[in-house]
């Protein structure tokens, strides 16, 4: 096990048993991404049925697959969830900061790196076989979508608040601006999603390591 | 905006329903299922729909939001100004918004016309609409926000709310501000919001006295809040530390709308 992985969990006593496989997600990181899921999965349908009431594109989503009946519905559904997105992707930050988690997973990391891992995956010649480190592909992909969480919440400040929030507002170009600031970045959220689901569906232990922790 | 009325669906059985959801999850092969738990949408249908039909969630969701009227009541800054626009900005033609369409607006008769003021106020007299034009005037050009996504730069004059405040010798240390519409809308804000420099007891739009279709004879325009609770046709004013409510308010939106 690297010192990476220091965590509330493996201080247990059940981490000496030497059968079992090494720590990869401390339960802190389990939880926040579950948590995550779920208040994303809330976000983006209630933000569907909100963008359905004033569309900025040649398109609505259809109401079956939004969350919240009525815009108002939505509306209550997606200024609570903020607050579950809001506090638990601090509690995220602020675990990662401390155990130092994100300098271990994700550096060293360039462009060059992963451009080479995403043509050895293309060509299935990527190698999983060492589920506690990333390759570069993933590193830049799970810091992706870390930045464009940061950016939803910004853009999502300014919508909620242009007035109280103005130097914000200001600094993304005005109200306006920021709905499609908003938009392009769930977008981008759900292309990530999208791969990232795909990838679970490949490697299915993946899936059992982010409950197991193991 | 459209006039949106919750859909008679919300008082549905909510056991029916989880009955139906099981039968149906039970007729997906794991195939079905895994095709579906891959797309977002086959997620919402999975989790979403029925949720928000139970009267615990709703009740939940309630509370939440008027911890979000504590939270934007601590977030809002008494001395920060919205935005202001130049002339060349303004939006054309200002959109028209109502909860009925442009055809319904009501057509007041500006010499029958008057404002009245009750509640925890010092002088209980109605006003004149002339009474209201010979006050001091100021013209604000702000971004009208919709709690729909979409928004409109407009042009608007009139009186500063506080000013008015003033004049009818309101209780300032009152919670809330009540406004009754010709149109039988209403709606009420906080104190601290009305005391707002920009809020503004308007008269006119873009040089011109108010129009009908925004609000003649005379609307209240707050720049700091959304626009359901910029209330046109205003007919009746009320200081009063009973929680007023409001039309879209009492259906579900958010009770302090600030922006």
């Amino acid at each position: 096990m690297s010192g990476s992985l220091t965590s509330i969990s493996n201080t247990t006593p059940e981490n000496s048993d030497k059968i079992k496989p090494a720590m990869i997600h401390p339960l802190w990181l389990r939880l926040t991404h579950w948590v995550n899921a779920l208040a994303v999965l809330i976000l983006i349908g209630s933000g569907w049925r909100i963008y359905n009431a004033s569309p900025l594109f040649g398109f609505s989503f259809p109401d079956d697959i939004t969350l919240g009946g009525w815009l108002g519905g939505a509306l209550d559904w997606h200024f609570a969830a903020m607050w579950i997105l809001a506090a638990n992707g601090l509690i995220y930050l602020l675990f990662n900061g401390v155990s130092r988690r994100f300098w271990h997973k994700f550096s060293p990391l360039s462009p060059r790196a992963v451009w080479s891992d995403i043509k050895a995956a293309l060509r299935s010649r990527l190698s999983h076989a060492e589920a506690s480190r990333y390759n570069s592909v993933q590193k830049a992909a799970y810091l992706f979508v870390v930045l464009d969480l940061v950016l939803l919440v910004l853009s999502g400040l300014v919508l909620w608040k242009s007035v109280q929030f103005s130097t914000l507002a200001f600094l993304l170009g005005g109200y306006e601006t920021a709905r499609y600031v908003h938009f392009c970045s769930m977008a981008f959220l759900l292309g990530f999603i999208t791969i990232h689901l795909l990838m679970v569906l490949l490697v299915p232990r993946s899936l059992l390591t982010m409950i197991r922790g193991r | 905006m459209n006039k949106q009325i919750k859909t008679p669906e919300s008082g549905v059985d909510a056991d029916a329903i989880i009955k139906e959801a099981v039968s149906l999850v039970g007729r997906f092969n794991r195939r079905h299922f895994l095709k579906q738990f891959a797309t977002l949408g086959g997620l919402s249908l999975l989790t979403g729909c029925s949720i928000s039909d139970h009267d615990g969630v709703e009740k939940l969701l309630a509370q939440v939001s008027r911890f979000n009227d504590k939270a934007q009541a601590w977030l809002f800054d008494p001395n920060k100004l919205a935005p202001t626009y130049s002339k060349s900005q303004i939006t054309r033609p200002f959109p028209f918004n109502a909860y009925y369409s442009e055809a319904e607006v009501p057509q007041v008769d500006a010499a029958d016309f008057q404002l009245d003021v009750s509640g925890r106020v010092s002088n209980h007299k109605s006003w004149t609409l002339a009474e209201l034009q010979a006050l001091p005037q100021v013209e604000q050009i702000t971004r009208h926000i919709c709690v729909e996504g979409w928004s409109a730069i407009g042009r608007w004059h009139g009186v500063p709310f506080s000013e008015f405040l003033k004049r009818i010798g309101a209780d300032t240390s009152a919670k809330y501000v009540a406004f009754h519409c010709v149109d039988d809308y209403f709606t009420s804000i906080d104190m601290a919001t009305a005391l707002h420099p920009q809020t503004q007891l308007t008269l006119g739009f873009d040089g011109q006295p108010l129009p009908a279709r925004y609000g003649f004879p005379l609307k209240i325009r707050i720049p700091t809040k959304l626009g359901y609770k910029n209330p046109k046709h205003v007919q009746a004013i009320q200081i009063t530390n009973i929680y007023p409510g409001g039309y879209w308010e009492n259906q579900g939106y958010n009770w302090f709308g600030g922006s």
